[in-house]
Protein backbone atom coordinates (compact mmCIF):
# COMPACT_ATOMS: atom_id res chain seq x y z
CA UNK A 1 0.00 0.00 0.00
CA UNK A 2 3.06 2.40 0.83
CA UNK A 3 3.95 2.29 -3.02
CA UNK A 4 0.56 2.25 -4.21
CA UNK A 5 -0.42 5.25 -2.41
CA UNK A 6 1.19 8.20 -4.88
CA UNK A 7 -0.15 6.48 -7.41
CA UNK A 8 -3.84 6.07 -6.21
CA UNK A 9 -3.16 9.91 -5.00
CA UNK A 10 -2.98 11.24 -8.71
CA UNK A 11 -5.63 8.98 -9.57
CA UNK A 12 -8.07 10.45 -6.78
CA UNK A 13 -6.98 13.70 -7.93
CA UNK A 14 -7.54 12.90 -11.16
CA UNK A 15 -11.14 11.72 -10.40
CA UNK A 16 -11.73 14.58 -8.50
CA UNK A 17 -11.33 17.13 -11.09
CA UNK A 18 -12.97 14.77 -13.84
CA UNK A 19 -16.17 15.19 -10.94
CA UNK A 20 -15.81 18.61 -10.65
CA UNK A 21 -15.68 19.28 -14.24
CA UNK A 22 -18.90 17.47 -14.99
CA UNK A 23 -20.37 18.69 -11.73
CA UNK A 24 -19.91 22.37 -13.34
CA UNK A 25 -19.97 21.49 -16.61
CA UNK A 26 -21.69 18.84 -17.94
CA UNK A 27 -24.97 18.19 -15.37
CA UNK A 28 -27.72 19.86 -16.83
CA UNK A 29 -28.93 23.44 -14.64
CA UNK A 30 -32.17 22.63 -12.82
CA UNK A 31 -35.00 24.33 -14.01
CA UNK A 32 -36.13 26.64 -10.62
CA UNK A 33 -32.77 27.17 -8.79
CA UNK A 34 -30.14 27.49 -11.58
CA UNK A 35 -26.48 27.00 -11.26
CA UNK A 36 -26.76 27.27 -7.16
CA UNK A 37 -27.94 23.59 -7.61
CA UNK A 38 -25.01 22.59 -8.29
CA UNK A 39 -23.67 22.87 -5.03
CA UNK A 40 -25.74 19.69 -4.16
CA UNK A 41 -22.70 17.32 -5.77
CA UNK A 42 -20.06 18.08 -3.25
CA UNK A 43 -22.87 18.80 -0.28
CA UNK A 44 -24.60 15.33 -0.68
CA UNK A 45 -21.72 13.24 -1.08
CA UNK A 46 -20.17 14.58 1.81
CA UNK A 47 -23.14 13.48 3.86
CA UNK A 48 -23.05 10.58 2.72
CA UNK A 49 -19.01 9.65 2.72
CA UNK A 50 -19.50 11.37 6.54
CA UNK A 51 -22.24 8.90 7.23
CA UNK A 52 -20.01 6.09 5.72
CA UNK A 53 -17.21 7.07 7.93
CA UNK A 54 -19.50 7.12 10.95
CA UNK A 55 -20.71 3.55 10.32
CA UNK A 56 -16.50 2.28 9.94
CA UNK A 57 -16.20 4.15 13.33
CA UNK A 58 -19.53 2.06 14.77
CA UNK A 59 -18.28 -0.94 13.25
CA UNK A 60 -14.66 -0.43 15.05
CA UNK A 61 -15.42 0.90 18.15
CA UNK A 62 -17.94 -2.35 18.33
CA UNK A 63 -14.83 -4.60 17.13
CA UNK A 64 -13.21 -2.58 20.29
CA UNK A 65 -14.76 -3.47 23.30
CA UNK A 66 -15.25 -7.26 22.31
CA UNK A 67 -11.59 -7.65 21.07
CA UNK A 68 -9.76 -4.54 22.54
CA UNK A 69 -7.95 -4.30 19.12
CA UNK A 70 -5.63 -1.43 19.81
CA UNK A 71 -6.27 -1.33 15.58
CA UNK A 72 -10.07 -1.48 15.81
CA UNK A 73 -9.31 1.63 18.38
CA UNK A 74 -7.35 3.66 15.53
CA UNK A 75 -9.90 2.99 12.84
CA UNK A 76 -12.18 3.95 14.96
CA UNK A 77 -9.98 7.37 15.87
CA UNK A 78 -9.30 8.21 12.50
CA UNK A 79 -12.69 7.56 10.59
CA UNK A 80 -14.45 9.50 12.96
CA UNK A 81 -12.04 12.47 12.60
CA UNK A 82 -12.60 12.40 9.27
CA UNK A 83 -16.04 12.09 9.45
CA UNK A 84 -16.15 15.66 11.27
CA UNK A 85 -13.95 16.58 8.61
CA UNK A 86 -17.20 15.41 5.74
CA UNK A 87 -19.67 16.55 7.81
CA UNK A 88 -18.17 20.02 8.28
CA UNK A 89 -18.54 20.46 4.61
CA UNK A 90 -22.13 19.23 4.95
CA UNK A 91 -22.80 21.94 7.69
CA UNK A 92 -21.42 24.78 5.70
CA UNK A 93 -22.04 24.06 2.24
CA UNK A 94 -26.02 23.56 3.17
CA UNK A 95 -26.45 27.12 4.61
CA UNK A 96 -24.46 28.50 1.67
CA UNK A 97 -27.25 26.44 -1.13
CA UNK A 98 -30.36 28.03 1.68
CA UNK A 99 -29.50 31.66 1.02
CA UNK A 100 -30.25 31.78 -1.83
CA UNK A 101 -32.63 29.36 -2.39
CA UNK A 102 -34.88 30.02 0.66
CA UNK A 103 -33.62 33.32 1.91
CA UNK A 104 -32.29 32.04 4.77
CA UNK A 105 -29.00 30.75 6.34
CA UNK A 106 -30.22 28.52 8.86
CA UNK A 107 -33.82 26.95 10.25
CA UNK A 108 -34.34 24.69 13.11
CA UNK A 109 -35.60 22.11 11.33
CA UNK A 110 -35.29 18.72 12.17
CA UNK A 111 -32.42 17.31 9.39
CA UNK A 112 -30.64 20.10 9.59
CA UNK A 113 -30.83 20.36 13.79
CA UNK A 114 -29.93 16.53 14.07
CA UNK A 115 -27.00 16.89 11.51
CA UNK A 116 -25.53 19.90 13.61
CA UNK A 117 -26.43 17.43 16.54
CA UNK A 118 -24.24 14.45 14.96
CA UNK A 119 -21.48 16.99 14.61
CA UNK A 120 -21.39 18.08 18.15
CA UNK A 121 -21.59 14.40 18.98
CA UNK A 122 -18.43 13.41 16.76
CA UNK A 123 -16.72 16.52 18.05
CA UNK A 124 -17.08 15.29 21.83
CA UNK A 125 -15.86 12.15 20.85
CA UNK A 126 -12.88 13.72 19.54
CA UNK A 127 -12.34 15.92 22.23
CA UNK A 128 -12.43 12.92 24.88
CA UNK A 129 -9.71 11.46 22.78
CA UNK A 130 -7.49 14.21 22.65
CA UNK A 131 -8.01 15.65 26.59
CA UNK A 132 -8.54 12.38 28.07
CA UNK A 133 -5.15 10.52 28.96
CA UNK A 134 -6.79 7.75 30.72
CA UNK A 135 -6.28 4.11 30.56
CA UNK A 136 -10.56 3.60 30.11
CA UNK A 137 -10.36 6.34 27.50
CA UNK A 138 -10.84 4.00 24.15
CA UNK A 139 -13.69 2.39 26.03
CA UNK A 140 -15.28 5.21 26.71
CA UNK A 141 -15.40 6.40 23.61
CA UNK A 142 -16.48 3.56 21.82
CA UNK A 143 -19.28 3.39 23.99
CA UNK A 144 -20.16 7.28 23.01
CA UNK A 145 -19.57 5.91 19.24
CA UNK A 146 -22.32 3.30 19.75
CA UNK A 147 -24.94 6.38 21.19
CA UNK A 148 -23.34 8.57 18.66
CA UNK A 149 -24.05 6.54 15.56
CA UNK A 150 -27.58 6.27 16.39
CA UNK A 151 -27.95 9.15 14.77
CA UNK A 152 -26.90 8.90 11.50
CA UNK A 153 -30.09 6.45 10.64
CA UNK A 154 -32.37 9.58 12.47
CA UNK A 155 -30.56 12.12 10.62
CA UNK A 156 -30.86 10.19 6.86
CA UNK A 157 -34.60 9.30 7.72
CA UNK A 158 -36.01 12.39 9.17
CA UNK A 159 -36.79 13.51 5.58
CA UNK A 160 -38.33 9.98 5.18
CA UNK A 161 -40.91 10.16 7.64
CA UNK A 162 -41.59 13.89 8.91
CA UNK A 163 -42.16 16.98 6.51
CA UNK A 164 -38.86 18.97 6.93
CA UNK A 165 -38.16 22.40 5.29
CA UNK A 166 -35.32 20.14 3.60
CA UNK A 167 -35.42 18.68 -0.03
CA UNK A 168 -36.66 15.05 0.05
CA UNK A 169 -34.22 12.05 -0.82
CA UNK A 170 -33.48 11.88 -4.46
CA UNK A 171 -32.75 8.10 -4.38
CA UNK A 172 -35.68 6.34 -3.02
CA UNK A 173 -38.30 7.52 -0.61
CA UNK A 174 -40.64 9.08 -3.73
CA UNK A 175 -37.78 11.99 -5.12
CA UNK A 176 -36.63 11.51 -8.19
CA UNK A 177 -33.73 13.04 -10.39
CA UNK A 178 -32.54 13.38 -14.01
CA UNK A 179 -30.52 9.96 -14.92
CA UNK A 180 -28.26 13.06 -15.83
CA UNK A 181 -27.86 14.09 -12.50
CA UNK A 182 -27.49 11.24 -10.91
CA UNK A 183 -25.01 9.99 -12.65
CA UNK A 184 -22.74 13.05 -11.76
CA UNK A 185 -24.16 12.75 -8.10
CA UNK A 186 -22.73 9.12 -7.85
CA UNK A 187 -19.05 9.87 -9.88
CA UNK A 188 -18.73 13.35 -6.88
CA UNK A 189 -19.52 10.16 -4.35
CA UNK A 190 -17.47 7.81 -6.03
CA UNK A 191 -14.13 10.88 -5.93
CA UNK A 192 -14.53 11.93 -2.64
CA UNK A 193 -15.14 8.26 -1.02
CA UNK A 194 -11.60 7.66 -2.54
CA UNK A 195 -10.14 10.51 -1.01
CA UNK A 196 -11.60 9.61 2.19
CA UNK A 197 -9.95 6.84 1.98
CA UNK A 198 -6.38 7.65 1.09
CA UNK A 199 -6.92 10.35 3.71
CA UNK A 200 -7.81 8.16 6.67
CA UNK A 201 -5.17 5.80 5.43
CA UNK A 202 -2.76 7.89 5.51
CA UNK A 203 -4.19 9.29 9.22
CA UNK A 204 -4.12 5.79 10.10
CA UNK A 205 -0.34 5.54 9.68
CA UNK A 206 0.96 8.64 11.49
CA UNK A 207 -1.46 8.22 14.61
CA UNK A 208 -0.17 4.28 14.23
CA UNK A 209 3.24 5.74 14.57
CA UNK A 210 2.65 8.30 17.16
CA UNK A 211 1.87 5.58 19.53
CA UNK A 212 4.86 3.72 19.32
CA UNK A 213 6.79 7.19 20.00
CA UNK A 214 4.52 7.02 22.69
CA UNK A 215 5.10 3.64 23.97
CA UNK A 216 9.15 3.91 22.52
CA UNK A 217 8.83 7.41 25.00
CA UNK A 218 7.29 6.09 28.06
CA UNK A 219 9.94 3.37 27.83
CA UNK A 220 13.01 5.45 27.78
CA UNK A 221 11.77 7.81 30.32
CA UNK A 222 11.16 4.06 32.62
CA UNK A 223 14.64 3.23 31.56
CA UNK A 224 16.04 6.70 33.23
CA UNK A 225 14.19 6.56 36.57
CA UNK A 226 15.18 2.50 37.14
CA UNK A 227 18.57 3.64 36.35
CA UNK B 1 -24.56 38.06 -4.69
CA UNK B 2 -25.60 36.48 -7.37
CA UNK B 3 -26.44 32.31 -7.25
CA UNK B 4 -22.98 31.55 -9.39
CA UNK B 5 -20.84 33.62 -6.68
CA UNK B 6 -22.77 31.30 -3.79
CA UNK B 7 -21.83 27.92 -5.97
CA UNK B 8 -18.56 28.71 -6.16
CA UNK B 9 -18.24 29.64 -2.27
CA UNK B 10 -19.40 26.46 -1.30
CA UNK B 11 -16.82 24.57 -3.54
CA UNK B 12 -14.24 27.17 -2.26
CA UNK B 13 -15.15 26.61 1.13
CA UNK B 14 -15.47 22.30 0.87
CA UNK B 15 -11.72 22.75 -0.47
CA UNK B 16 -10.59 25.52 2.08
CA UNK B 17 -12.36 22.86 4.91
CA UNK B 18 -10.24 19.81 3.58
CA UNK B 19 -7.31 21.40 3.02
CA UNK B 20 -6.94 23.05 6.56
CA UNK B 21 -7.84 19.23 7.84
CA UNK B 22 -4.83 18.03 5.13
CA UNK B 23 -2.37 21.06 6.43
CA UNK B 24 -3.13 19.72 9.89
CA UNK B 25 -2.29 15.82 9.16
CA UNK B 26 1.12 17.24 7.80
CA UNK B 27 2.07 19.44 10.89
CA UNK B 28 1.24 16.51 13.19
CA UNK B 29 3.63 13.83 11.01
CA UNK B 30 6.14 16.47 10.95
CA UNK B 31 6.24 17.04 15.00
CA UNK B 32 6.04 12.53 14.84
CA UNK B 33 9.54 12.74 12.41
CA UNK B 34 10.71 15.35 14.86
CA UNK B 35 9.79 13.08 18.19
CA UNK B 36 11.30 10.18 16.76
CA UNK B 37 14.59 11.93 15.39
CA UNK B 38 14.68 13.19 18.55
CA UNK B 39 14.40 9.62 20.26
CA UNK B 40 16.94 8.47 18.29
CA UNK B 41 19.41 10.93 19.53
CA UNK B 42 18.45 9.77 22.89
CA UNK B 43 19.03 6.19 22.80
CA UNK B 44 22.07 6.64 21.52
Amino acid sequence: MKRAFPILAVLTALLLAYAFYEAIWVAPMERTMGDVQRIFYYHVPSAWTAFLLFSVNLVASVIYLIRRSAKADAVALVSAEVGVVFCTVVLVTGPIWARPVWGIWWTWDLRLTLTLVLWLIYVSYLVLRKFSDSSQTPKLAAVLAIFGALDVPLVYFSIWFFRTQHPQPVIGGGGSIDPRMLHVLLINWLAFSCFAFLVCWARYQIEWMQRGVDEAEALESLDGVTR
Amino acid sequence: MNAVKFLWAAYIATWMIQGIYLGSIARRYGRLRQRMKDLGKGGK
